[in-house]
């Protein structure tokens, strides 16, 4: 598989179909993977895909160094592609400049690389693997419900205590595309910016409500926070909450409306006196 | 014997619906606790979650949300979206810890004076007994005051 993906992208490259091809390659030390941006159609076997795969390219491809290299091939396994879906969604791609190579990784155990990318245009892997896209990682969150008010308020304060707000969650996520985020918003200034718990619950609950309805599960944002804050365990709250009430799963195609722009006029209001 | 305990409730209402079923109940001259503090919005859709979430960093002890009834909205739709947004967002404050007793929403028309007074005497009853929000209050840093007195030591009166 990882010899026609090579074959491919030096395809790409060399007819010029593509003037970079956005991959994992082996990484400078640790023997952990790096991304890269080929350009010689003579690099191509700098190309790798394994277990190590886990961040999402997806954050790349709104990148002004990337996009200012022109057309692009990104390698996107299962959770970069439903990434990609939600920027197409969210007009953020122009799907003329992008191809997409699609890749699956049998022995993961993980929808994250096993899946069939629900978006790609050359498919390096098995097709029609779509099994639980989310039910599995959902479980997580049933310790947190089974809690009272109390516990849970105790569990996430012991945790936002220790945001640095380095911002890494948001640098990392390939969702967070807004050009001013919220809380760099001064005038006026909605969420406090120091390191005090205040600001810090303010900054991770209203960061995982902007990213309700969009929000891939991809789990970069717990992989780069620093103080490992289990960040996953909130958006995965909510898009659990997203499924159950309006049906909806994220990143499966580019046209279905995101839950949050639309309504259906019998929406429940059982909460609602 | 400790002073009443008199609850902060911020009150997000929509202007075409429930303000004016507020200001129904108050020509109609109905009573009801003083407790609330209204915010008028030109609809229910314009509401923020971050409101709410200042609201409670300002000392709320409970956020109270209410606007046109479905299919009422001045905006057709407004309401709509808004219901959407709070049926997710409470969801996730209640994951986070927060007792949803202290987050109430209604709707209430223009002409339903009687249901505004009667949801704030009820709403006002029940925070009271919840009591003040001790859990989000323990994270609010205190706010400078007045420096009442400069304390003397020897080294200050050896300046002069």
């Amino acid at each position: 598989m990882i010899e026609e993906l090579r074959k491919k992208a030096g395809e790409l490259l060399s007819s010029g179909e593509v003037n970079v091809v956005l991959g994992y390659g082996e990484g400078p030390s640790n023997g952990r993977v790096t991304a890269v941006a080929i350009t010689d159609a003579a690099d191509v076997d700098k190309l790798v895909f394994d277990e190590r795969c886990d961040n999402n390219l997806a954050l790349y491809l709104k990148k002004p160094e990337i996009v200012s290299l022109g057309k692009i091939a990104i390698v996107a396994k299962a959770a970069d592609s439903r990434a990609i879906n939600v920027l197409l969604l969210e007009n953020q791609l122009i799907r003329e400049n992008i191809i997409i190579l699609g890749v699956t990784l049998d022995e993961s155990e993980s929808w994250r690389k096993k899946n069939t990318p629900p978006i790609h245009d050359h498919l390096f892997g098995k097709d029609g693997v779509t099994g639980e896209w989310e039910e599995v990682d959902f479980q997580k969150t049933e310790e947190l419900e089974g809690m009272s008010d109390s516990e849970r308020w105790a569990f996430w304060q012991k945790h936002f205590e220790r945001c640095i707000k380095c911002y890494a969650c948001r640098q990392v996520c390939p969702i967070c595309t807004c050009t001013q985020c919220i809380t760099d918003k001064n005038q006026p200034q909605w969420i406090d910016t120091s390191t005090h718990e205040m600001g810090n619950l303010h900054w991770n609950v209203t960061r995982a409500f902007h990213l309700a309805g969009r929000c891939v599960q991809c789990g970069e944002c717990t992989r780069a926070c620093p103080m490992e804050i289990p960040l996953e365990l909130l958006n995965l709250k909510i898009a659990k909450e997203i499924k159950e009430q309006f049906d909806f799963t994220v990143g499966m195609n580019a046209e279905d409306a995101p839950p949050l722009a639309t309504y259906k006029e019998d929406d429940d209001q059982s909460f609602i006196g | 014997m400790a002073e009443e305990f008199k609850p902060k409730i911020i009150t997000f209402v929509c202007n075409w619906c429930t303000y004016a079923g507020a200001d129904l109940a108050g020509t109609s001259r109905m009573e009801y606790p003083a407790q609330i503090r209204m915010i008028k919005f030109p609809c229910t859709g314009r509401i923020d979650p971050e409101m709410v979430i200042k609201a409670f960093e300002q000392g709320a002890d409970a956020v109270w949300i209410s606007g046109c009834h479905p299919g009422d909205c001045h905006y057709n739709t407004g309401n709509y979206y808004a219901r959407r947004r709070w049926a997710i967002f409470r969801k996730e404050l209640e994951f986070i810890g927060i007792d949803l007793r202290r987050l109430k929403f209604t709707w209430i028309s223009a002409a339903e004076g009687r249901k505004f007074a009667d949801v704030v005497e009820e709403f006002v009853g029940e925070i009271v007994k919840l009591g003040p929000f001790e859990s989000y209050r323990s994270i609010i840093p205190p706010k400078p005051g007045p420096i009442e007195e400069v304390a003397v030591t020897a080294d200050t009166e050896k300046d002069s």
